[in-house]
């Protein structure tokens, strides 16, 4: 870097600009992840135990990372669609441009309503008074005499669709914005139909991205936990509300076992966030 | 925790593309109008509760009563309080180690994405009982008191917003050339500390106003850690509200609402802003 003066090259100083950040991190992220690990292998006693992870095989623990697991599969590939989707009809779709500049706009604060206010709005909505439940009944239909429940699989699959959708939508878009125009006249000019670019010239290219985003939109709903609290208010067999259940709660009082989830659920985390971001990379080969 | 995202380093103008077929307009204003009606109706349908609190009419009673609550301006100043602290902590935190990163220790790089990444991985209901066991023993009593708690509670807000604040003042550092403004300033004899204010902070006004904003946006209504925290704050209040009153959650949603649209559409107006210039 020339011949400018530069700070002091040597042992701590060199350090100096970074060290608040680990130093920072390891207080806050780090130490209480690993100690959390730790006690994961702590029985109700005290000393050192599988026992744990051995519960984790257990109808309950199993009944709860399975609804996680089936919500967040749901979402991811339903919010993964219907967000390309979109993203597709704002950017190549040919609607007019505000629109695409409202649908990012709306996104960001969709993909941010989380929690309270978005369990709220739809209790408001789907709820047993909500107002289009109300509209059901007006036309005939009982939604929840036929079975339907906001606080069910079904319920929270069309809550958490709100911040998955926008989710989508914004990483995705990029991605569209960097298919090169002259992949799309060289096919068609070699004779290509509109179906034969998208098959062959379009999908693969994308495909990394749209794959790594539904991943990523998968762990999104995985940790989820406020939404799903607010809603149900605690009271609902799911990964996330079971840790607090364990951990905390009056009634099924074992932190050992709410530990050992916990754990369970950053390594479920850690592989999306890591499959991720390896396809990420990839995709980048060419839209980047 | 939800992953959020701020529309403003992606709302990025699209690339000219030929007017696609008459048959693909019509498929996009399909999806577009029935995607808008799923995400419109809620909306409306809270706003519409929202002015039923009296009896026959439409008013704004629900809104009147909500903010009446002794309880809503202390938990909501609270969480502002917090928001603008974890704000704050968070930007004194990532923007040295940013510009370090990109300067001096570029082999750093990886390291520091990856630790700034970890609140993906270690979801907020999982961060919170982490924090509680490590803190609330001997000999760190850090969740005994109620101010206490609260202290842990900002640092973990902070330490939330890494992803964000992270990509958001690194995209900035990328759009200028560090290396040469910092040449420049040191040859006029500027220190470390007087280049990090007074040049690179202007600089990456943009980016720090939306990684402060999204941050906001976030932290603002937060219910997870406050909650098993026994903080008294927006999140666990609005949660309250929502199961014991019926008019009021409904307000409160709205104005939830008003105030994410508000924090999202000023990064939007401030990157559109910056590019015109």
């Amino acid at each position: 870097m020339g011949g400018a003066k530069r700070p002091p090259q040597s042992g701590l100083g060199q350090w100096f600009g970074v060290l608040p950040f680990f130093v920072f991190s390891g207080l806050f992220l780090i130490a209480p992840t690993l100690v959390l690990a730790y006690r994961s292998f702590e029985s109700l006693e005290g000393g050192l135990t599988l026992t744990n992870y051995r519960e984790l095989t257990t109808e309950l623990v199993l009944g709860a990372y399975g609804m996680s697991i089936r919500i967040s599969l749901t979402t991811a590939l339903l919010g993964g669609l219907i967000g390309f989707f979109l993203a597709w009809a704002v950017s190549l779709g040919g609607l007019p441009r505000p629109f695409r500049s409202i649908t990012t706009t709306f996104s960001g604060v969709a993909s941010n309503f989380a929690g309270v206010p978005l369990a709220a709005a739809f209790i408001f909505t789907l709820g047993r008074v909500g107002l289009v439940t109300a509209l059901f009944k007006l036309l005939g239909l009982d939604l929840y005499a036929e079975g339907f429940s906001l606080y069910s699989y079904l319920g929270l699959t069309l809550v958490y669709l709100y911040f998955q959708i926008p989710l989508m939508v914004l990483v995705i878009l990029p991605a569209l914005d960097g298919l090169k125009r002259d992949w799309r006249e060289a096919a068609e000019n070699l004779g290509a139909t509109p179906g034969q670019y998208w098959r062959h010239v379009a999908l693969p290219v994308l495909l990394p991205s749209i794959l790594g985003t539904m991943i990523l939109l998968f762990g999104n709903s995985f940790g989820a936990h406020a939404t799903a609290y607010a809603l149900t208010g605690g009271m609902f067999n799911l990964a996330t509300l079971l840790i607090g259940q364990q951990i905390s709660g009056d009634v099924l009082h074992n932190p050992g076992l709410g530990y050992a989830v916990a754990m369970g659920m950053v390594i479920i985390m850690g592989l999306s966030i890591l499959i991720y971001s390896i396809l990420q990379r990839r995709s980048e080969r060419w839209l980047g | 925790m939800t992953i959020s995202t701020a529309p403003a380093p992606l709302a990025a103008e699209a690339p000219v593309t030929a007017a696609p077929p008459r048959g693909n307009r019509l498929g996009s204003w399909l999806i577009f109008v029935m995607v808008a009606l799923y995400f419109l109706v809620p909306l409306a349908a809270t706003f519409y509760w929202s002015l039923r609190a009296e009896k026959g009419v439409l008013s704004f009673e629900a809104y009147r009563r909500l903010f009446a609550d002794t309880n809503f301006l202390p938990a909501f100043t609270e969480s502002i309080v917090n928001a603008v602290i974890a704000i704050f902590l968070s930007l004194l935190i990532i923007v040295p180690t940013a510009y370090w990163v990109t300067l001096r220790l570029p082999w750093l790089r990886p390291v520091v994405e990856f630790i700034s990444l970890l609140p993906f991985v270690v979801p907020a209901v999982v961060l919170v009982f982490a924090l509680i066991r490590l803190y609330s023993r001997p000999p760190l009593l850090l969740t005994a008191t109620y101010g206490s708690s609260r202290v842990v509670l900002v640092c973990a807000y902070a330490a939330l917003s890494f992803p964000y604040m992270f990509r958001s003042v690194d995209n900035g550092l990328r759009a200028m050339d560090v290396r040469s403004l910092t040449e420049a300033a040191q040859g006029l004899g500027a220190n470390w500390a007087t280049i990090l204010v007074e040049v690179i902070f202007p600089n990456l006004r943009v980016a720090l106003l939306s990684g402060a904003l999204l941050t906001f946006a976030i932290v603002i209504g937060e219910l997870t850690i406050a909650l098993f925290m026994a903080q008294h704050t927006l999140g666990p209040y609005m949660a309250n509200l929502t199961r014991a009153k019926v008019y009021e959650p409904s307000a409160m949603a709205v104005v939830a609402f008003a105030i994410t649209w508000a924090a999202m559409g000023m990064i939007a107006y401030i990157s559109r802003e910056r590019k015109g210039t």
